[in-house]
């Protein structure tokens, strides 16, 4: 559902138009390579209808370009699983693999008590070693899990594949069975191997495909709470899903469970008992959302907490879902009482930042929900795209039908899910399906990014360093939002950087509080006068002399 | 020192010519050391007089980083030197990457340092070239010199002229060559003659023609060499043979791998023309 019409969006003005920037971009590929990329870069042009042109996503990176993508594995276990705390996550791998993937999202978490576990200060790997690989793996796994539980004595173990554990055919969902039954906890495995997809965006199917297989379903008790709801791809990334939480309390609403972000074992369990889904990121967890309507009938809703304009949204949609004037009224009331300081920043920061033009190359979802952030406060969006999206996620979910299904895809497990015949219960009727729409809300429905996106700015899926570089040559944009492995070389341009990965040292920027905190974040780098000062040796010297020491 | 790596299809008789060959060396007084690379860790078990090797990687997982090279080395017939690299059981891990890890082990170990007074260092490979643990003995700075045993049937020929790819993509960036193809006959018809004609086409020779002699079984039922066995009987002379062709042979080439098109029509030439 698109926040603004094309119409409030209006077009880019641009001194380089998006069709002369992409020839410029593609400019000094290899004929080959070029042509691939022309398909990923795309001047947006948004029909009355909210269609937008096709561009061509979730395919293999060319070799050679430096991408900003990251592995199969850091999808699986570092993004999904990554926030649980209470699963005690074993990489079976080099220690490498383990280490790297630990926090490095800034994932937070709040146990509800001393007693209740948290194993997300821990790093826990089987530590493969070169005779590991000799002689296979397996039996070194079922010692450390042996071991993780002697010690810490875990609800739930959940081994993750790295990729030499696929190339030496070591059977991790063999082992997790066998533990499960010495151990009699939950013990699942994830064949989450790096190589396996064209991007990170595959190991959350897997992860995915995992909570549900192995634990969502698995205690039917219900919870407490008239309005029952499950949030899903909040990662609790700097705290975001606290100032949720405290929102979600404020109107009354019950949180059964999230996925992933500040999530327990209990929780994911639980899950099925909550009567709405709400996706953050919907190319993480889609999946979950679309089996768990079909298993047990939960509709889901797509929300953005990001922005306070896009928070008392969502908001006000959980709301109308339920159908409830009470609930109506709370979330009025919630609303009125936040907005006024939020607002009073956020007219103070926007004369300030009012016209600058920011960047986006960043995940899944984010590049498209911080928008909104940046639309709040006068900035200008003049390019974005996704790391690891597919095309429902630029083009929005009405291209799904027409998804070209490649090797790469089919090498992820789809699994088939029917209905529950003992807990199957739909949640609404077609009257009150129809009611929903009379409303304004569609359920199972995303729009993407492009609908919200202007005329002639430029989207770019899976761009390259090189491709970054050019259009800061060409923009000079005052802001780039991107993660670490982008961060110092558009610094080192010039051009303030922002990470939306791990958001570098702050955060929340979820909510009302969490608006409040971005802008500030923003109008302290845009309007950071340091980038002036920066000059390398060459610009005041441009011939370089030196001596040996010795002379 | 002469680096020399025997590949082959399996069974074909890598280990057995290998064996035999070495011994046939020894007895010319040259010093001679066998690296078994096939994680049965069987290819040194006719010089040893049984399977009484404690292989490298077995050794490596028991005493960790402290291994000495006499832990991994047996003295065998005449005074050879018996190295086995071992592996995993079928099915588990990774052999290739076992053979990467012993040779590298075997290396800085100092075995085939210049003090050991090594003539000779025998790889014996198995089977064919499945991935690239198994190439380890022919790439830069191991062996520069490989023979292939191969027979008269047709998938013994195709696996030798596999083999031949593999060299030619391992003699570009290194050093090594192609020395010769070892006939070790199963009394296929025209077999001599087949082999010699595959030679040609890759571009090399048939060193040596070893007739198929039950005194090989008997001997190998006895765990002995033949010319351990029985010195006397002509298959000894057989190898003895082959080990002096090995030694003067200056023929090194990188070899030219046929189509296999061309090699069925080999086959058909000379297999139905007997």
């Amino acid at each position: 559902m698109a926040t603004l019409t094309p119409e409030d969006l209006g077009s880019l003005v641009l001194d380089i138009g998006a069709d002369e920037a992409k020839k410029e971009l593609v400019g000094k590929y290899p004929t080959k390579v070029a042509r691939k990329r022309a398909k990923q870069i795309v001047a947006n042009q948004v029909e009355p209808d909210l269609t937008v042109p096709e561009i061509q996503s979730n395919v293999r990176t060319v070799p050679g370009l430096i991408s900003q993508r990251g592995c199969t594995y850091a999808g699986c276990k570092g993004v999904v699983l990554g926030p649980t705390r209470d699963i005690l996550n074993l990489t079976h791998g080099p220690i490498g693999c383990g280490f790297y993937s630990w926090l490095t999202r800034r994932n937070q978490t709040r146990p509800k008590g001393p007693e209740d576990h948290n194993f997300m200060t821990y790093c826990f790997s089987t530590d493969m070693q070169d005779e590991q690989i000799i002689f296979g793996g397996e039996k070194k796994l079922k010692q450390a899990i042996q071991e993780a539980y002697d010690i810490f004595k875990p609800k739930a173990i959940g081994i993750f594949a790295t990729c030499p554990v696929g190339l030496i055919g070591d059977d991790v969902h063999a082992v997790a069975r066998e533990m499960k039954e010495k151990l009699g906890i939950n013990v699942f495995g994830f064949s989450c191997e790096g190589y396996k997809g064209v991007s990170q965006s595959a190991g959350h199917h897997i992860a995915n495909n995992g909570v549900f297989t192995h634990i969502v379903g698995l205690d039917d008790t219900e919870p407490a709470g008239e309005f029952k709801i499950n949030m899903l791809g909040e990662y609790n990334i700097g705290g975001d899903a606290f100032e949720i939480e405290r929102l979600f309390e404020d109107i009354g609403v019950t949180l059964v469970s999230s996925f992933s972000g500040n999530s327990s074992y209990d929780q994911f369990a639980n899950s099925h008992t909550a009567d709405l889904n709400l996706i953050m990121c919907h190319r993480s967890i889609n999946y979950v959302a679309e089996m768990m309507e079909k298993k047990f009938g939960i509709p889901w809703l797509k929300v953005n907490f990001i922005g306070a304009g896009a928070t008392a949204k969502s908001l006000r949609k959980i709301a109308t879902y339920f159908e409830n004037p009470e609930l109506t009224a709370k979330v009025e009331e919630v609303v009125a009482r936040e907005l006024p300081a939020v607002e009073a920043v956020r007219e103070e920061v926007k004369s300030r930042c009012a016209g600058k033009r920011a960047m986006l190359f960043v995940g899944g979802s984010r590049a498209h929900h911080y928008q909104e952030l940046f639309r709040e406060i006068g900035m200008e969006i003049i390019a974005a795209g996704y790391e690891f999206a597919h095309r429902d996620d630029y083009e929005g979910r009405r291209v799904l039908p027409n998804l070209k299904v490649d090797a790469d895809s089919r090498n992820i497990e789809e699994l088939q899910v029917e209905a529950d015949p003992a807990r199957f219960r739909p949640r609404l009727d077609a009257a009150g399906i129809a009611r929903l729409e009379q409303e304004g809300i569609k359920l199972s429905e995303y729009q993407g990014m492009m609908a919200d996106m202007k005329n002639g700015a430029l989207v770019i899926d899976d761009i390259s360093q090189y491709e970054t570089e050019k259009l800061i040559e060409i923009y000079r944009p005052d802001i780039i939002c991107a993660g670490i492995k982008e961060k110092f070389a558009v610094q080192k341009s010039g051009i303030p950087m922002k990470q939306l990965h791990s958001y570098d040292s702050g955060g929340p920027y979820a909510g009302f509080q969490g608006a409040i905190n971005f802008w500030r974040e923003i109008d302290r780098l845009v309007n950071s006068k340091v980038w002036k000062y920066l000059q390398a040796p060459w610009q005041e010297h441009p011939e370089l002399a030196a001596k040996y020491v010795w002379e | 020192m002469r680096k020399i790596a025997i590949y082959g299809k399996g069974g074909i008789g890598k280990s057995t010519t290998t064996q035999n060959t070495v011994a046939g060396l020894a007895e010319m007084g040259r010093k001679v050391m066998v690296v078994g690379c096939d994680p049965k860790a069987d290819s040194t078990r006719l010089l040893l007089g049984g399977l009484a090797q404690k292989s490298v990687l077995d050794t490596l997982r028991e005493e960790g980083e402290d291994v000495d090279l006499e832990d991994i080395r047996r003295n065998g017939f005449c005074g050879t030197i018996c190295v086995e690299s071992g592996g995993p059981e079928p099915g588990v891990g990774c052999a290739g990457r076992g053979i990467i890890t012993s040779i590298n082990l075997l290396e800085q170990l100092g075995a085939y340092a210049d003090d050991e007074h090594l003539d000779y260092a025998f790889y014996d490979v198995l089977g064919d070239v499945v991935c690239g643990g198994f190439a380890m003995p022919i790439r830069e700075g191991k062996a520069q010199e490989i023979y292939i045993v191969v027979s008269g049937e047709m998938m013994a020929m195709y696996a030798a002229n596999n083999i031949c790819k593999g060299i030619v993509k391992f003699a570009e960036a290194g050093g090594v060559r192609l020395g010769g193809l070892i006939c070790n006959s199963r009394k296929v018809d025209n077999e001599k003659e087949m082999i010699e004609a595959l030679a040609k086409k890759l571009g090399t020779q048939m060193i040596h023609f070893v007739p198929r002699d039950n005194m090989v079984q008997r001997a190998e039922i006895n765990r002995k060499t033949v010319i351990e066995y029985d010195g006397s009987h002509p298959q000894a002379d057989e190898y003895r043979t082959l080990a002096r062709k090995i030694e003067a042979n200056d023929m090194h080439v990188i070899p030219r791998p046929m189509h296999t098109d061309d090699l069925e029509k080999l086959l058909i030439e000379y297999g139905l023309a007997g």
